[in-house]
């Protein structure tokens, strides 16, 4: 019993960290059709700028619970300054053009990114530990979690719920998802698609730096960090459908727990479970879980 | 209308090219055959390309070509090259063979991902398996050639030359296919899925055969780049390969079979050159290389050469 | 005189809206005829479904007494049905000639190459032979696309709206180019067309669409007087 519950709170662990990463990505590609590989760049500067930030802010004596509220800070930092960069000065110049050729445009980014954050914080490894370590363990039966797991999901669940309430209950975010349904018809109608593209993007890098940046603690930030978590992202936004916020919350739970469940019973086997059950989804449903109809072409 | 020059483009490089095997000091012969091994994989994704599908996985079969092949000496005693170039082919068509029945089905980013997320999964259970080495990998080692014992330090000259030769038929075969119905009939299907399977073709099938070929392809180039390096390790499979790849198939083009080779040759160049001078900004390099082209030239660098011959 | 297309209570409703509603109608062998009606009312629909693009809700399809119901666009091309689209379909990087080649490979035609260059010379593409499709004047593409449908030497041609799109003064020379590529090989046409006029110089029947329904089906002439038609159709009240 003990570890099946442990298999299913890592799980759920797991989960939330896959949740934010993915709701960016499935964001940012059910508005602008584009699948963004830089979200991996995105999340290492998250981590990085936390790593800087909140170390800085340790550092010079101030009090621990504030170096929370550093991660945050540096996740929206990096989103307002690298969302609107990659935006306006990169990604505007090639809308219009194939998906595919979309995708190696980000794909460069990520390149170009790659080396940047190596040129601005060198190549050595970055350690944050108090924010993780600080608040403890609880004890589930007789096993000890870090109580940070636990900021960890209920983070995710705010974000979840705070994304939802934006997209379907403001103004600002039905017009978003009116473009997600039609981006013609939004523009026809007189919706500022070039402003929601902007948003858009710029919410979403947030969350992949916000990924980023909660992970920090647990890791040491180094370079590569951004490089396995794209395919990952990938696999759970495929999953859920691109472009479906729900779709990435129950893609995340799927894969989180699958995995979980991989690690401790069949290590060996981890990576291939995840893409076994995005494999097994997507042969069921060739579209992933909850996708958008598509209009009729002849 | 212009006549077609390719045979004998090829057979020129094939001349060249065996002249430096026979006589290019080691470290050009060693650049030339990397180059070589990677080309052939890229011929593959140009033929994907042709069909409208671009491939972020090929690094798979390259993987599996190239582990194949060092298998057979490390397990089965076996340092022919002859037959390890047949492993690795064999070896990543099967799986093509199989893998391809499913992927056949997706399009655009979809194919691309998953193709992607297949090569992670070897990748996975390479850096898993510490019977292969995990990261670190293992060598390999080639003694003979088809039977023929080769005199130490002249192997992977010999390598080389063989790849020569594999790059001058399989070029050639691939030139006549992609001017054939098929070759048609796959630009077709990149054009307009929809009115091939009204016209009465199969477009799964063609995606399929393609798909498979490419394949092989990649596992004949891991074949070849494991022979030529003398050692494999997980990184074959890992996605940023597979991300070469398709940068050198960008760069190049896909106007010609030649292309691949000639982008192959100049990126095995500047990524020789960059790792001594500026480690630090190779990726960039590519990136910003990779965005002049997508904007500037998106026919790749063969258009260039187009451009000229056509005057 | 056989029915060669036989339709029989076909019904096909995208949520609320009902785009085939018990539908039945038979075709004659070499017949021409002409399916009309408003935007919306169906007859796209039903071409979709007789090739296989859409599968029916409730009802048959025979062609040639085989059920086509179940089976898929290149199947149905396989039985002999070739159809043309309303937007031109055509592989827009390659050249006329190519496309053209293309179909022939398809159809494993012998000598492809002379096929070719006589469906050019028929159609009148022989100048445009070797551009891209994609830089075609509209007129030219629509000429294409047909081109296209016929190389496989149908049983039955579907034509969807053959002149939309084609400067009024070029309708009638498409026209008479495509007829006359049929014209004395046994084939079937049903073409879906807005122009009155060419209904009337080209068809010998003609079936009305309205809200997924058939309102009138027969002689052009007393088709087009129908008060049903000219209210739903052609837009005209009758007038006491």
């Amino acid at each position: 019993m003990n570890n099946l519950l442990a298999v299913i709170f890592d799980g759920v662990v797991y989960s939330s960290w896959l949740f934010l990463m993915a709701a960016g990505l499935t964001l940012i590609y059910g508005v602008m059709r584009i699948l963004n590989i830089a979200h991996g760049s995105l999340y290492a500067l998250g981590g990085y700028t936390a790593a800087t930030l909140a170390g800085a802010w340790l550092a010079a004596g101030q009090a621990a619970i504030g170096s929370y509220a550093m991660l945050v800070a540096a996740a929206v930092l990096v989103g307002l300054v690298m969302g609107p960069l990659l935006e306006r000065g990169l990604l505007k110049w090639m809308y219009g053009k194939d998906e595919v050729v979309l995708l190696l445009v980000t794909y460069a980014a990520f390149l170009i990114l790659e080396d940047a954050i190596k040129l601005v914080w060198g190549v050595e490894s970055m350690l944050l530990p108090d924010p993780y370590s600080l608040p403890g363990n609880f004890h589930i039966g007789t096993l000890a979690y870090p109580v940070y797991n636990l900021l960890l999901i209920a983070m995710a669940i705010v974000v979840g719920l705070a994304l939802a309430w934006a997209l379907y209950r403001t103004r600002q975010g039905k017009l978003l998802l009116a473009v997600i349904h039609d981006r013609e018809m939004s523009a026809a109608m007189g919706i500022d698609v070039n402003r929601v593209y902007l948003v858009t993007f710029t919410v979403g890098s947030m969350l992949a730096a916000l990924g980023g940046a909660l992970t920090a603690p647990m890791i040491a930030v180094s370079p590569g960090i951004g490089v396995e978590v794209i395919v990952l992202s990938f696999a759970v936004v495929v999953v859920g459908g691109l472009g479906s916020l729900g779709g990435a919350a129950i893609g995340a739970l799927m894969v989180g727990i699958v995995r979980s469940a991989a690690v401790r019973y069949w290590p060996e086997a981890e990576l291939f479970t995840i893409y076994f059950v995005m494999a097994m989804v997507l042969i069921a449903r060739p579209k992933g879980l909850f996708s958008a109809p598509e209009a009729r072409k002849i | 209308m212009s006549r077609d020059r390719t045979l004998p483009a090829l057979a020129i490089a094939c001349a060249l090219l065996l002249a430096a095997a026979a006589f290019a000091p080691q470290w050009l012969v060693f650049l030339l055959a990397l180059a070589l091994a990677k080309g052939l994989v890229v011929l593959g994704l140009v033929l994907l390309m042709r069909t409208g599908l671009v491939s972020f996985g090929q690094g798979l079969y390259f993987g599996l070509g190239a582990y194949a092949a060092a298998l057979l000496s490390h397990r089965a005693g076996l340092a022919d090259a002859a037959l390890m170039i047949v492993a690795g082919t064999v070896c990543a068509a099967a799986v093509a063979a199989i893998l391809g029945l499913l992927l056949a089905r997706y399009r655009e980013i979809f194919f691309a991902m998953l193709s992607l997320a297949f090569s992670m999964i070897l990748y996975g259970a390479l850096v898993k398996s510490s019977a292969l080495g995990s990261t670190d990998g293992f060598n390999l080692h080639a003694k003979a050639f088809a039977g023929m014992a080769l005199a130490a330090g002249l192997e992977r000259r010999v390598f080389f030359a063989v790849s020569v030769v594999a790059m001058f038929c399989v070029g050639w075969l691939l030139h006549r296919y992609l001017a054939s119905h098929w070759g048609r009939l796959s630009a077709a299907i990149r054009d307009n899925e929809l009115r091939v399977e009204y016209l009465g073709a199969s477009v799964y099938r063609v995606v399929y055969v393609n798909y498979v070929a490419a394949g092989a392809l990649a596992g004949m180039g891991g074949a070849f780049a494991a022979l030529a390096v003398g050692h494999v390790d997980p990184e074959t499979a890992y996605w940023t390969t597979s991300g070469e790849f398709v940068f050198i198939a960008i760069l190049g083009g896909t106007g010609n079979v030649l292309a691949p080779f000639l982008s192959a040759a100049i990126f095995e160049g500047l990524r020789t050159v960059a790792n001594q001078y500026a480690p630090n900004v190779w990726q960039m390099s590519l990136g910003l290389a990779m965005l002049a082209i997508i904007m500037f030239l998106p026919g790749g660098l063969w258009t260039l050469l187009r451009r000229r011959g056509a005057a | 005189m056989s029915a060669v297309l036989v339709c029989d209570g076909l019904h096909k409703s995208f949520g609320a809206v009902s785009a085939a509603a018990d539908v039945s109608l038979s075709f004659e062998r070499e017949s021409v005829v002409s399916l009309i009606g408003a935007n919306g009312a169906g007859k796209t629909t039903f071409l979709n479904m007789v090739t296989g693009y859409l599968k029916p809700d409730r009802g048959s399809i025979r062609f040639e007494g085989r059920e086509l119901t179940g089976h898929t666009p290149r199947e149905i091309t396989g039985f002999g049905i070739c159809r043309s689209f309303q937007i031109p379909q055509l592989f827009h990087s390659l050249s006329v000639r190519d496309n053209l080649l293309v179909a022939e490979g398809i159809a494993a035609t012998e000598r492809a190459e002379e096929a070719t260059d006589e469906v050019l010379e028929r159609f009148g593409l022989t100048q445009y032979g070797g551009q891209p499709a994609a830089l075609l004047p509209e007129g030219v593409r629509k000429l294409l696309d047909v081109a296209l449908a016929l190389v496989a030497r149908p049983k039955v041609l579907l034509l969807d709206e053959p002149t939309s799109g084609v400067a009024a003064d070029e309708k009638y020379g498409v026209m008479d180019l495509v007829m006359g590529a049929v014209r004395g090989q046994g084939v079937t046409v049903l073409f879906v067309e807005h122009d009155m006029d060419i209904v009337q110089r080209y068809c010998g029947r003609v079936v009305a669409f309205y809200d997924g329904r058939v309102i009138a089906d027969g002689e052009p002439r007393k088709v087009l007087d129908d008060a049903e038609v000219r209210r739903y159709v052609i837009g005209e009240e009758a007038h006491a």
